[in-house]
């Protein structure tokens, strides 16, 4: 087997990339606007993008940001909502042992979504080198934190994101993220208790606690409902 | 192009929060033989966090919110994401418009 050089492997992967690269820019785009109607300047969003470069978290920091921001709230908030990306390195973990060891950290860094999804899809069918998942993750970030900018800066000028829909844009994305969850009647019965804690406690209490109680709610749901049906077994 | 400086603090909190879940998997296979009940749990927690950050959007915001959050759902099971996406932001802009919304 011809061994093939880093740059060609960075290649190969990066247009491995390429549809899910084009599928998050309108997806950056309306996370600048979003954030700069929040009150965000350009600066900002970038530095978000850059340094947490994790969509579902940024969104959900802009549905809960104030003026001034509260760091607590917002860093608690994206522990819960990034807290999949523990099981997706863990996964991905035990598939880099072509990477030195900083490399696995640093590697990790950069782990979205996406990029988890087509480095487990290689490691499946191939060699995951550090060259190919660079080339998965450097241009899908260059992509986020420069879409990001562009719609931050673009965003005064579409005024209110609300009146054509934009707003719902990331409640949308999540939506179609719970289907993509959906693993049979079991997922039912989570979804259903985190809806119900998170709706009462939203109106019950200020804050993100909404996100903690339906996270909680709908975990002890998974644990109880997998323990019965041990039990039964 | 300002940097307010509560701002930047939040911002580094989210990055550090975000850094240590990223890095949290790496660690734990370390150290941390995981179990079935530990297992179920983790599986749990994507589409319970999820579900929680848009149920107040979705249940008890408006009916225009709610129905296009039920027409994102339903395409979302035959739909590629962006158009998923695009249907779910035009039924809410037209439902605003048909029905008046909350905002």
């Amino acid at each position: 087997m011809q061994v093939r050089s880093a740059f060609q492997e960075f290649r190969a992967a990066a247009i491995a990339m390429t549809p899910l690269i084009v599928a998050v820019m309108p997806i950056g785009l309306v996370f600048g606007a979003v954030a700069a109607a929040k009150g965000l300047t350009p600066a900002e969003v970038t530095l978000m993008s850059a340094l947490v470069f994790a969509g579902g978290s940024q969104f959900v920091a802009m549905d809960i940001w104030t003026h001034p921001a509260s760091w607590a709230a917002l860093g608690f908030s994206a522990l819960l909502v990034n807290i999949r990306h523990v099981l997706m390195s863990a996964s991905i973990g035990s598939k880099l042992d072509s990477f030195s060891g900083p490399a696995r950290y640093a590697s990790m860094l950069l782990l979205a979504d996406e990029i988890w999804a087509m480095a487990e899809m290689r490691a499946s069918n191939g060699k995951l080198t550090p060259a190919w998942y660079a080339g998965l993750a450097v241009p899908f970030y260059c992509a986020w934190v420069l879409t990001s900018l562009t719609g931050a800066m673009l965003g005064a000028l579409l005024g209110d994101p609300k009146l054509i829909g934009l707003d719902f844009a990331f409640p949308a994305v999540f939506i179609i993220l719970v289907m993509g969850f959906w693993k049979g009647r079991e997922t039912g019965a989570v979804l259903a208790a985190s809806a119900c804690a998170a709706v009462v406690t939203h109106q019950l209490l200020p804050g993100v606690w909404y996100i903690a109680a339906g996270a909680a709610a709908g975990v002890v749901v998974a644990v109880l409902s997998g323990g019965r049906k041990e039990a039964h077994a | 192009m300002t940097v307010d400086l509560d701002a930047l603090l939040a911002i580094l909190a989210m990055a550090v929060a975000t850094i240590a879940t990223r890095i949290g998997g790496l660690i734990l296979i370390r150290y941390v033989t995981i179990g079935e009940n530990q297992k179920r749990a983790l599986e749990a927690i994507p589409p319970a966090v999820l579900m929680a950050v848009i149920a107040p959007t979705a249940l008890v915001t408006g009916p225009s919110e709610t129905i296009a959050a039920a027409a994102t759902a339903v395409a979302a099971t035959r739909l590629p994401l962006l158009a998923s996406v695009a249907i779910g932001v035009i039924s809410v802009a037209l439902l605003r418009q048909v029905l008046g919304g909350a905002w």
